[in-house]
Protein backbone atom coordinates (compact mmCIF):
# COMPACT_ATOMS: atom_id res chain seq x y z
CA UNK A 1 0.00 0.00 0.00
CA UNK A 2 0.67 3.79 0.11
CA UNK A 3 0.44 6.43 2.37
CA UNK A 4 -2.35 7.94 -0.08
CA UNK A 5 -4.29 5.11 1.42
CA UNK A 6 -4.01 5.95 5.06
CA UNK A 7 -7.05 8.83 4.57
CA UNK A 8 -9.30 5.29 3.43
CA UNK A 9 -8.24 4.08 6.98
CA UNK A 10 -9.67 7.08 9.10
CA UNK A 11 -6.42 9.14 9.67
CA UNK A 12 -6.80 12.62 8.84
CA UNK A 13 -4.12 13.80 6.77
CA UNK A 14 -3.12 17.58 8.01
CA UNK A 15 -1.45 18.79 4.78
CA UNK A 16 -0.37 17.49 1.50
CA UNK A 17 0.59 13.90 1.21
CA UNK A 18 3.53 13.13 -1.67
CA UNK A 19 2.92 9.42 -2.50
CA UNK A 20 5.68 7.11 -0.05
CA UNK A 21 5.15 2.96 -0.15
CA UNK A 22 4.35 2.10 3.50
CA UNK A 23 6.07 -0.62 4.51
CA UNK A 24 5.16 -1.07 8.06
CA UNK A 25 4.81 1.04 11.20
CA UNK A 26 6.41 2.60 14.20
CA UNK A 27 5.70 3.78 17.69
CA UNK A 28 7.58 5.82 19.67
CA UNK A 29 8.03 9.68 20.97
CA UNK A 30 11.56 9.71 21.49
CA UNK A 31 13.80 11.70 18.37
CA UNK A 32 17.31 9.72 18.52
CA UNK A 33 15.17 6.75 18.85
CA UNK A 34 13.19 6.77 16.09
CA UNK A 35 16.29 8.36 13.91
CA UNK A 36 17.80 5.16 13.92
CA UNK A 37 14.69 2.70 13.97
CA UNK A 38 12.21 3.95 12.24
CA UNK A 39 13.39 2.61 8.51
CA UNK A 40 12.07 3.87 5.69
CA UNK A 41 8.49 3.31 4.40
CA UNK A 42 7.55 3.21 7.92
CA UNK A 43 4.28 5.07 9.23
CA UNK A 44 5.81 6.62 12.14
CA UNK A 45 2.85 6.73 15.26
CA UNK A 46 3.84 9.44 17.73
CA UNK A 47 2.28 12.21 20.26
CA UNK A 48 4.83 15.02 19.68
CA UNK A 49 4.07 17.17 17.07
CA UNK A 50 6.61 19.62 16.62
CA UNK A 51 8.90 20.58 13.86
CA UNK A 52 11.69 17.91 15.32
CA UNK A 53 9.44 15.58 14.68
CA UNK A 54 9.37 16.14 10.82
CA UNK A 55 12.99 16.71 10.60
CA UNK A 56 13.54 13.17 11.95
CA UNK A 57 10.56 11.80 10.24
CA UNK A 58 12.42 13.58 6.72
CA UNK A 59 15.65 12.30 7.65
CA UNK A 60 14.54 8.94 7.62
CA UNK A 61 12.25 8.60 5.01
CA UNK A 62 9.45 7.60 7.06
CA UNK A 63 6.11 7.20 4.30
CA UNK A 64 4.07 9.57 7.24
CA UNK A 65 3.68 10.64 10.70
CA UNK A 66 0.30 9.93 12.48
CA UNK A 67 -0.14 12.10 15.34
CA UNK A 68 -2.09 10.22 17.93
CA UNK A 69 -4.58 10.86 21.25
CA UNK A 70 -5.97 14.27 19.47
CA UNK A 71 -2.34 15.65 19.63
CA UNK A 72 -1.66 19.00 17.99
CA UNK A 73 0.47 19.73 14.95
CA UNK A 74 2.80 22.73 15.66
CA UNK A 75 2.24 25.77 12.90
CA UNK A 76 5.65 25.58 12.07
CA UNK A 77 5.63 21.85 11.98
CA UNK A 78 3.52 21.59 9.27
CA UNK A 79 5.10 24.20 7.53
CA UNK A 80 8.28 22.65 7.44
CA UNK A 81 6.57 19.21 6.66
CA UNK A 82 4.73 21.15 3.25
CA UNK A 83 8.86 22.19 2.42
CA UNK A 84 10.22 18.82 2.83
CA UNK A 85 7.47 16.37 1.50
CA UNK A 86 6.50 15.11 4.54
CA UNK A 87 3.12 13.56 5.16
CA UNK A 88 1.61 14.22 8.21
CA UNK A 89 -1.94 12.79 9.54
CA UNK A 90 -3.75 13.04 13.13
CA UNK A 91 -6.17 10.52 14.95
CA UNK A 92 -8.34 10.59 18.03
CA UNK A 93 -6.71 6.65 18.65
CA UNK A 94 -3.93 6.14 20.88
CA UNK A 95 -0.92 4.95 19.30
CA UNK A 96 -1.31 1.33 19.80
CA UNK A 97 -4.85 1.30 18.74
CA UNK A 98 -3.68 3.64 15.66
CA UNK A 99 -0.21 1.03 14.89
CA UNK A 100 -3.24 -1.47 14.71
CA UNK A 101 -5.07 -0.39 12.06
CA UNK A 102 -2.09 0.16 9.80
CA UNK A 103 -1.10 -3.84 11.22
CA UNK A 104 -4.83 -5.43 10.00
CA UNK A 105 -4.31 -3.37 6.83
CA UNK A 106 -0.95 -4.86 5.72
CA UNK A 107 -1.88 -7.98 7.15
CA UNK A 108 0.79 -7.96 9.79
CA UNK A 109 -0.99 -9.09 12.31
CA UNK B 1 40.09 15.91 -6.37
CA UNK B 2 39.55 18.60 -4.08
CA UNK B 3 35.53 17.59 -3.44
CA UNK B 4 33.00 19.63 -2.60
CA UNK B 5 33.35 21.96 0.65
CA UNK B 6 30.42 22.96 2.92
CA UNK B 7 30.23 24.82 5.86
CA UNK B 8 26.93 25.28 8.59
CA UNK B 9 26.83 27.45 11.02
CA UNK B 10 24.64 25.74 13.85
CA UNK B 11 23.20 28.44 16.49
CA UNK B 12 22.83 27.15 20.00
CA UNK B 13 19.29 26.66 21.94
CA UNK B 14 17.48 27.28 18.13
CA UNK B 15 16.42 23.73 18.17
CA UNK B 16 13.55 24.91 15.29
CA UNK B 17 16.80 25.46 12.42
CA UNK B 18 18.62 22.43 14.42
CA UNK B 19 18.09 19.96 11.49
CA UNK B 20 18.87 22.50 9.00
CA UNK B 21 22.51 21.42 8.01
CA UNK B 22 21.54 17.56 7.87
CA UNK B 23 18.62 18.89 5.36
CA UNK B 24 20.19 20.36 3.18
CA UNK B 25 23.30 18.34 2.98
CA UNK B 26 20.90 15.34 2.41
CA UNK B 27 19.49 17.32 -0.80
CA UNK B 28 22.83 17.71 -2.24
CA UNK B 29 23.87 13.88 -1.72
CA UNK B 30 20.30 13.00 -3.76
CA UNK B 31 21.01 15.43 -6.35
CA UNK B 32 24.55 13.74 -6.46
CA UNK B 33 23.70 10.30 -7.05
CA UNK B 34 24.74 9.17 -3.86
CA UNK B 35 22.93 5.55 -2.73
CA UNK B 36 20.05 6.21 -0.44
CA UNK B 37 21.91 4.00 2.13
CA UNK B 38 25.21 5.77 2.45
CA UNK B 39 22.60 9.14 2.43
CA UNK B 40 20.39 7.97 5.83
CA UNK B 41 23.81 7.16 7.50
CA UNK B 42 25.35 10.47 6.44
CA UNK B 43 22.06 12.00 7.57
CA UNK B 44 21.51 10.58 11.24
CA UNK B 45 25.16 11.06 11.79
CA UNK B 46 24.83 14.65 10.86
CA UNK B 47 21.62 15.26 12.62
CA UNK B 48 22.24 13.77 16.28
CA UNK B 49 25.89 15.65 16.00
CA UNK B 50 24.03 19.49 14.69
CA UNK B 51 20.97 18.44 17.62
CA UNK B 52 24.18 18.36 19.87
CA UNK B 53 25.84 21.22 19.32
CA UNK B 54 22.78 23.16 19.46
CA UNK B 55 21.57 21.56 23.09
CA UNK B 56 24.41 20.93 24.83
CA UNK B 57 26.96 23.13 23.42
CA UNK B 58 25.45 27.10 22.60
CA UNK B 59 26.01 26.03 18.71
CA UNK B 60 29.41 25.44 16.77
CA UNK B 61 30.52 24.80 13.19
CA UNK B 62 30.28 21.97 10.81
CA UNK B 63 32.93 21.38 7.95
CA UNK B 64 31.74 19.58 5.20
CA UNK B 65 33.87 17.45 2.70
CA UNK B 66 32.17 15.04 -0.26
CA UNK B 67 34.81 13.26 -2.23
CA UNK B 68 33.82 10.88 -5.02
CA UNK B 69 33.86 7.86 -2.55
CA UNK B 70 33.56 9.49 1.26
CA UNK B 71 31.56 12.28 2.74
CA UNK B 72 33.53 13.86 5.55
CA UNK B 73 31.94 15.70 8.65
CA UNK B 74 33.57 17.92 11.16
CA UNK B 75 31.30 19.23 14.41
CA UNK B 76 33.57 21.72 16.60
CA UNK B 77 32.47 23.61 19.60
CA UNK B 78 33.51 25.58 21.94
CA UNK B 79 30.49 24.90 24.95
CA UNK B 80 31.36 23.09 28.31
CA UNK B 81 33.54 19.94 27.02
CA UNK B 82 32.59 16.69 27.94
CA UNK B 83 34.25 14.96 31.00
CA UNK B 84 33.40 11.34 30.56
CA UNK B 85 33.71 10.47 27.08
CA UNK B 86 33.28 6.64 27.48
CA UNK B 87 30.26 7.16 29.56
CA UNK B 88 28.52 9.63 27.22
CA UNK B 89 29.19 7.19 24.70
CA UNK B 90 26.96 4.74 26.18
CA UNK B 91 23.29 4.41 25.14
CA UNK B 92 20.92 5.82 27.29
CA UNK B 93 23.13 8.63 29.28
CA UNK B 94 21.60 11.83 28.98
CA UNK B 95 22.16 15.21 30.56
CA UNK B 96 19.70 17.22 28.12
CA UNK B 97 17.43 19.36 30.54
CA UNK B 98 13.58 19.08 30.61
CA UNK B 99 12.62 21.66 28.53
CA UNK B 100 14.23 19.44 25.62
CA UNK B 101 13.18 16.18 26.56
CA UNK B 102 9.42 17.57 26.24
CA UNK B 103 10.75 17.71 22.63
CA UNK B 104 11.32 14.43 22.64
CA UNK B 105 15.40 14.80 22.62
CA UNK B 106 17.36 13.12 25.45
CA UNK B 107 17.18 9.53 24.62
CA UNK B 108 20.91 9.46 25.21
CA UNK B 109 21.26 8.12 21.77
CA UNK B 110 22.99 10.68 19.64
CA UNK B 111 26.38 10.17 20.21
CA UNK B 112 25.84 6.12 20.00
CA UNK B 113 24.05 6.54 16.70
CA UNK B 114 26.85 8.91 15.58
CA UNK B 115 29.33 6.09 16.38
CA UNK B 116 26.75 3.04 14.71
CA UNK B 117 25.88 5.16 11.55
CA UNK B 118 29.21 6.50 10.16
CA UNK B 119 32.35 4.11 9.19
CA UNK B 120 35.05 6.56 10.73
CA UNK B 121 33.96 8.11 13.94
CA UNK B 122 36.20 9.92 16.44
CA UNK B 123 35.64 12.42 19.43
CA UNK B 124 37.92 14.72 21.52
CA UNK B 125 36.66 16.93 24.13
CA UNK B 126 38.31 19.11 26.95
CA UNK B 127 36.17 20.19 29.90
CA UNK B 128 36.13 23.80 29.89
CA UNK B 129 36.93 24.42 25.95
CA UNK B 130 34.93 22.58 23.99
CA UNK B 131 34.10 19.53 21.67
CA UNK B 132 35.23 17.63 18.48
CA UNK B 133 33.03 15.19 16.06
CA UNK B 134 35.25 13.86 13.16
CA UNK B 135 32.64 11.08 11.30
CA UNK B 136 33.14 10.21 7.82
CA UNK B 137 30.66 7.93 5.84
CA UNK B 138 31.67 5.80 2.69
CA UNK B 139 29.52 6.60 -0.53
CA UNK B 140 31.44 4.48 -3.26
N1 LIG C 1 28.92 18.81 21.84
C1 LIG C 1 28.73 18.47 23.13
N2 LIG C 1 29.16 19.30 24.12
C2 LIG C 1 28.98 18.99 25.43
N3 LIG C 1 28.36 17.86 25.84
C3 LIG C 1 27.90 17.00 24.92
C4 LIG C 1 28.05 17.25 23.51
N4 LIG C 1 27.52 16.21 22.84
C5 LIG C 1 27.05 15.36 23.77
N5 LIG C 1 27.28 15.82 25.03
C6 LIG C 1 26.97 15.13 26.31
O1 LIG C 1 26.83 13.73 26.05
C7 LIG C 1 25.54 13.28 26.46
C8 LIG C 1 25.05 12.17 25.52
O2 LIG C 1 24.83 12.71 24.20
P1 LIG C 1 23.79 11.97 23.25
O3 LIG C 1 23.70 12.73 21.99
O4 LIG C 1 24.17 10.53 23.15
O5 LIG C 1 22.41 12.04 24.06
P2 LIG C 1 21.44 13.29 24.27
O6 LIG C 1 21.82 14.39 23.34
O7 LIG C 1 21.45 13.64 25.72
O8 LIG C 1 20.03 12.68 23.89
P3 LIG C 1 19.55 12.29 22.39
O9 LIG C 1 20.70 12.53 21.45
O10 LIG C 1 19.17 10.86 22.45
O11 LIG C 1 18.39 13.18 22.11
C9 LIG C 1 24.66 14.52 26.46
O12 LIG C 1 23.53 14.41 27.29
C10 LIG C 1 25.67 15.58 26.94
O13 LIG C 1 25.83 15.49 28.35
MG1 LIG D 1 22.07 14.02 21.32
Amino acid sequence: MTNLELENLGFVPAGPVPEHEVTGGFCCDLLSWAMSRCTEGKVWFTVMGNINTVAVASLADAAAVVLCQEAAWMPDALERAAQQGVALFTTDLPAYEAALVLARKLGQL
Amino acid sequence: MGGIHLHYIVPGDDFTRAGEASADLKSRLKKLGVPPTAIRKVSIALYEGEINLAIHAGGGDIDVEITDDTVRMCLSDQGPGIADLSLAMSEGYSTAPDEVRSLGFGAGMGLPNMKKYSDEFDIQSTVGVGTTVNMAVSIA
